[in-house]
């Protein structure tokens, strides 16, 4: 199948290097001490961050830094056909781990001994992307509840169909069977700290469509930063400074 | 600016869905136009990029915006370069591409050809031009409205300064766009005004126009039927193939006998047999269709028919068929006997179409006189130099023109009325019977692609002169063979060398000898240009008078060829061997080589034959020449087979490329000598590579004849009292050995006649059948690929590939963990090299007509087969074969009976009588019985 025409456009009207539309907004949950929801395109996720606060179950309590958890779910509307997803199933609970990991690796839990973070992300629509979006929203929510960071975690996907590189794969273009790398970086420290690949790709080519991902990560970042300072300055009026 | 699109999906299992995709609208999608007065500059970022523009620059051509049926209908016009400034709408492709993918590539390669101006506007993703679909307005609808704003964008991007026109045949569309201000205009009316009468001829006739053509009908009112059974609608169809009623399957039609096709349905698990042109009901060949089996006891009655049906149809001379693929097949006529009434074979009808094949077809006008009023429109009827197609109906204006012109014509429908399909002219190739002309008509007809090749595919060639360079010599991969005494044997003027031997007697007593094969993959890489052209074309063509390669000169006829006293890069196969040909061991390496002579066929015979020479190279043929006979002796006791042809060879005036002289290729001992380390190398690579990959080796098999396959050989050994044994092909070819008849040729001609009989060997990758089946039924043996040929055959670069990746030099390509491509590329690779053969049979045909043209002669010819009024021959001696006529034609016999048992055709006197394998003396003649069209005539003296 052609995923990327002549012309140079992809099947929904994007060039290969560009990403879908990005919305965000933070401030979902009001019970929660933060949430975000994040857009990519058509896939929509909302995450709450519960904490840092005590640890539920005293056997996990660390001495030394918190303890991160987190819990990925998918609404069961969140795909076209309404299924029944039995709670904790392999996908999730993989994404679930990826998450933690991607967020344990920014939060500076040495800070906070003894205590517990509870991270929740909830896919609302599905579009392909979903873990991207997951991290994205987290990471806002994270800055919403004012847990501090080392810097914040953004991250991309990228994949090689019709011999081209093409950012931010979509459902469709996800399920091409051809090769779909999840970046995770922390753009300010130039590290990445997530790198997910199926299928296989040659190195040099892998190279480059890794490239691209880090790219797409770093303009997610700049994004996000736009949106948290809005909502600072937000906050600032509330305030009435 | 971000739209979302809506609709709904049934998915296979038949539920539906909803599908929400994103639909992003851009400001960066531009006209085209060279000379758009909005154009991007530094202080205008706004405006339209032109460095990408594709259209004409002269503002005074007009831009054509096409509507779907158009492009749909007309796509042969559209080829013609006098259609230019086209700007093809990313609607129209996406609708095209829905409806018919032929079209849609050829559209495609239209866009990207860069002398034609073909522009794709994307207007789907413009933000000025997507439409969103009203409400309860159809899909057609919407799309016609999105062309027509196009077209309505480009007239007011470009003002005054250039006319926009859209084409459309579409009455509706056409008012609505004039209501909205746009100048637009039917296909006919736009050729017209472009003043040039032959275009007209291209230009697809709608259906409904059609009126001129019932006129002509109605001159003949008893034709003025309905001819045909109306085809099934789709959708009863699929409900018939669900309940078994229907089968499915692609049309074969018989080469021979165009009243008759096979269809191989899966569900029967046998081929459908349709005779007569009303049951294969306007179905061409190649088509997929749905077949109705007819009730049982209407499975005989047809059969007879359909005899009676093929006697009309004359017999052309032809070159004498190689394998049971070449030849007519048979039908069982010995089953009329009454004892045999059990039909074996079911027959059936064709109800319905499901895809069609139609693409252009080759051939010329049939014969006919000019219509009084010349310029008009006329109607003439096409013939395919290919029978298997019927006749086609067009409409000229040309008429005087094409008469004499081989023409190249495309098929647009086929109603029930009408005893022949409806097309139109296409383009002319040129002169019937010019050789130029002829020899093209053969590359088109067997889909060779003989254009030169592309720049990309050159770019990857090594830079000329090349040499072997000194980091080859140190490659650890690469063995240094120079010392070794290395020879080439090939037939005279040979220039693509692709194999070289050496022999060299060992301390022990022991042979080392070696098969040297060019390695083409160290030139050839997978995935470039040049790899892809290569697997395209699968196989080198060789015609009587050129040679069509399937790599670049280059490296066919330099870099890759095993020239003498020259260093050359090679993969070698080497074996230990006692003087009994026992093979001891086995390695395989690349290696660099130089070889120290290039000798003919002719030359090597000659050098063994004289007992005076002793220099080295003549010892080590001879010691060659002994192992490669007791190797043959050893093959033959398996069970191979010595099948014979009727191979051909031309001499050919180096000046104006007639044919001076022709004969039967003469095989001599060297020839068989080389033929025999090449089928032990090759033995020898099909080994390893399986034994390595047993799911993607490319391999080669050759499947044991069926019973029913072999019955005209049986048939004809038991005319005259020769009994075979077809049990095994060690039986067959043990009583093919007996069969010594009083005369020499006689043994010959029942070889030749089993080799007809057999079905051609096939490539086919290892995973997709069961090793049972890897047999090679002519060489006994039980493995074989190819891997001896590089440079002209493209199965040698795969299993060259496999070879090295088993060794570990390469890592295996990537292709090769995708089976169903790789099953494609088998099939492609079998598909090519079948067109190969038969357009280089059709090549030797075509030069023995231009041989015979000016030399009428009398010669000896062999009855093959015995017909109710006549017989075909067989002429040995230029491995030709036609019919010969007792009775005039349209006569039916009657002075005449044919024997079917004894196989003999009798004057009723009893006077004179011809049986099968008989010699008769012939004339052998070329006449033009009409004029422009040459054809061989075989008389008796």
């Amino acid at each position: 199948m052609e995923y990327v025409n002549p012309e140079g456009l992809r099947l929904d009207g994007r060039r290969p290097m560009e990403m879908r539309q990005l919305r965000a907004e933070i401030g979902v949950v009001s019970r929660a001490d933060g949430s975000a929801s994040f857009e990519m395109g058509n896939t929509k996720v909302i995450a709450a961050v519960y904490g840092p606060r005590e640890v539920q179950n005293r056997s996990q309590q660390m001495n030394d830094q918190a303890l991160v958890r987190c819990e990925y779910s998918m609404a069961n509307f969140s795909t076209g056909d309404r299924r029944r997803k039995t709670k904790g199933d392999r996908r999730s609970t993989e994404i679930s781990l990826v998450i933690r990991q991607t967020m344990e690796a920014c939060i500076l839990t040495n800070l906070m001994p003894r205590s517990q973070i509870d991270i929740y992300v909830q896919v609302l629509q599905a579009d392909g992307g979903t873990r991207s979006a997951c991290i994205n929203a987290a990471t806002l929510a994270l800055a919403d509840a004012g847990i501090p960071m080392r810097d914040l975690v953004t991250s991309c996907s990228a994949g090689y169909l019709n011999s081209t590189p093409l950012l931010d794969l979509n459902y469709l273009e996800d399920s091409a069977g051809g090769a779909d790398v999840t970046v995770g970086i922390l753009p300010k420290l130039d590290k990445v700290t997530l790198l997910q690949m199926d299928a296989k790709l040659p190195m040099d080519i892998f190279e480059n469509v890794m490239q691209l991902a880090v790219e797409g990560c770093k303009a997610v970042d700049s994004y996000i930063r736009e949106i948290l300072l809005e909502n600072t300055k937000t906050l600032e009026i509330h305030r009435g400074v | 600016m971000l739209k979302s699109k809506a609709f709904s999906r049934q998915t296979r299992q038949g539920k539906v869905v909803k599908e929400v995709r994103e639909h992003y609208l851009r400001d960066d999608i531009y006209c085209g136009v060279p000379y758009c007065y909005n154009k991007k500059t530094e202080d205008n970022d706004k405006g339209c990029d032109i460095s990408s523009a594709r259209l004409s620059d002269s503002p005074s051509t007009t831009i054509l915006v096409l509507d779907t049926n158009v492009v749909l209908n007309q796509i042969d016009l559209l080829e013609n370069p006098a259609m230019d400034n086209v700007v093809v709408l990313s609607v129209v492709l996406s609708e095209v591409k829905n409806k018919n993918i032929a079209v849609y590539n050829r559209l495609r390669a239209l866009c990207s050809n860069s002398l034609r101006k073909f522009y794709v506007f994307s207007n789907e993703h413009h933000k000025d031009t997507y439409v969103t679909a009203m409400a309860g307005e159809s899909p057609n609808d919407r799309n016609d409205r999105a062309i027509r704003k196009a077209a309505k964008w480009y007239q007011d991007h470009l003002g005054d300064a250039a006319s926009v026109l859209l084409i459309t045949n579409d009455r509706e569309n056409k008012k609505k766009a004039i209501e909205e201000g746009i100048s637009a205009e039917t296909i006919e009316c736009y050729v017209k005004s472009l003043g040039q009468p032959e275009l007209l001829d291209l230009i697809v006739q709608p259906p409904s126009e059609d009126v001129i053509m019932d006129d002509v009908e109605d001159l003949r009112p008893s034709k003025r039927k309905v001819i045909y059974n109306e085809h099934k609608p789709m959708s009863e169809i699929t409900s018939g193939l669900l309940r078994g009623l229907l089968h499915q399957g692609k049309l074969r039609v018989n080469r021979f006998n165009p009243f008759e096709a096979y269809v191989g349905s899966e569900s029967i698990g046998d081929e459908i047999i349709i005779y007569g042109r009303a049951n294969i009901n306007r179905a061409f060949d190649g088509d997929i269709v749905a077949v109705e089996l007819l009730p049982q006891e209407q499975w005989h009655e047809e059969k007879s028919l359909a005899l009676a049906d093929e006697e009309d149809e004359e017999e052309d001379v032809h070159l004498a068929p190689n394998s049971a693929d070449d030849a007519p097949r048979v039908m069982n006529q010995g089953q009329t006997a009454p004892e045999e009434t059990k039909p074996s074979r079911p027959t059936g009808r064709v109800v319905g179409i499901i895809k069609r094949n139609w693409h252009s077809y080759c051939g010329s006008l049939e014969p006919m006189p000019m219509p009084a009023g010349d310029g008009g429109r006329a109607h003439a009827l096409f013939v395919s130099k290919d029978r298997r197609f019927p006749k086609i109906r067009i409409q000229t204006r040309q008429l005087g023109n094409l008469l004499d012109k081989r023409i190249i014509v495309a098929v647009d429908s086929w109603d029930r009325l009408s005893r022949f399909p409806t097309g139109h002219y296409v383009r002319t190739i040129g002169e019937i019977g010019d050789r130029d002309t002829e020899t093209e008509v053969v590359l088109i007809e067997n889909d060779i692609d003989a254009r030169p090749f592309s720049a990309q595919v050159l770019a990857c060639l090594p830079p000329l002169p090349w040499s072997v360079s000194s980091q080859d010599l140190t490659n650890p991969i690469r063995q240094d063979l120079r010392h070794l005494r290395v020879c080439s044997v090939d037939p005279p003027g040979c220039k693509d060398i692709d194999d070289a031997l050496h022999c060299m007697p060992l301390p022990n007593g022991n042979f080392e000898v070696g098969v040297h094969i060019a390695d083409v993959t160290n030139f050839v890489h997978p995935g470039t240009p040049l790899d892809d052209e290569a697997s395209q074309r699968g196989t080198s063509v060789y015609l009587v008078e050129r040679r069509i390669d399937m790599l670049p000169k280059p490296l066919t006829e330099d870099i890759c060829s095993l020239r003498s006293d020259v260093e050359r890069l090679a993969f070698s196969v080497i074996w230990e061997m006692t003087p009994d040909a026992e093979i001891i061991s086995t390695r395989y390496t690349k290696s660099v080589i130089k070889s120290c002579a290039a000798l003919s066929y002719v030359e090597a015979q000659a050098r063994m034959d004289d007992s005076r020479l002793v220099d080295p190279i003549t010892s080590d043929l001879r010691n060659l020449n002994k192992l490669a006979k007791i190797m043959r002796q050893r093959r033959i006791d398996r069970g191979a087979l010595t099948l014979a042809s009727a191979e051909v060879k031309f001499q050919i005036d180096t000046e104006t490329h007639d044919p001076l002289d022709i004969g039967m290729y003469q095989i001599r001992e060297a020839n068989q000598m080389i033929e025999e380390f090449m089928l032990a190398a090759n033995v020898a690579v099909a080994e390893q590579i399986l034994k390595h990959f047993p799911l993607c080796a490319l391999l080669r098999r050759h499947p044991s004849p069926t019973k029913e396959m072999l019955e005209p050989l049986l048939r004809t050994a038991e005319a005259v009292g020769l009994s075979l044994d077809v049990t095994s092909s060690k039986a067959l070819a043990d009583s093919l050995d007996r069969a010594k008849g009083d005369d020499p040729y006689f043994n010959k001609l029942i070889r030749i006649l089993a080799t007809r009989c057999m079905t051609q060997a096939v490539y086919f990758c290892s995973g997709d059948l069961s090793p049972p089946e890897y047999l090679h039924y002519g060489l006994a043996s039980l493995l074989y690929t190819h891997f001896t040929s590089p440079i002209r055959r493209y199965a040698d670069v795969i299993v060259h590939r496999l070879l090295a990746a088993s060794l570990g030099i390469y890592k295996l390509p990537g292709v090769f963990q995708d089976r169903p491509k790789l099953t494609s590329i088998s099939d492609n690779l079998n598909y090519r090299h079948r067109n190969a053969q038969m357009a280089s049979r059709a090549s030797v045909e075509l030069h023995t007509l231009i041989f015979f043209r000016k030399r009428p002669t009398d010669t000896e010819a062999r009855i093959v087969k015995i017909r109710s009024n006549g017989f075909i021959v067989f002429v040995p001696k230029y491995g030709i074969e036609g019919p010969v006529y007792l009775t005039p034609k349209g006569d039916k016999g009657g002075e005449w009976t044919v024997d079917e048992k004894q196989q003999k055709i009798r004057k009723l006197d009893g006077s004179v009588s011809y049986g099968v394998l008989g010699t008769v003396r012939i004339h052998m003649e070329v006449v033009e019985p009409q004029p422009n069209r040459p054809k061989l005539q075989l008389t008796l003296v």
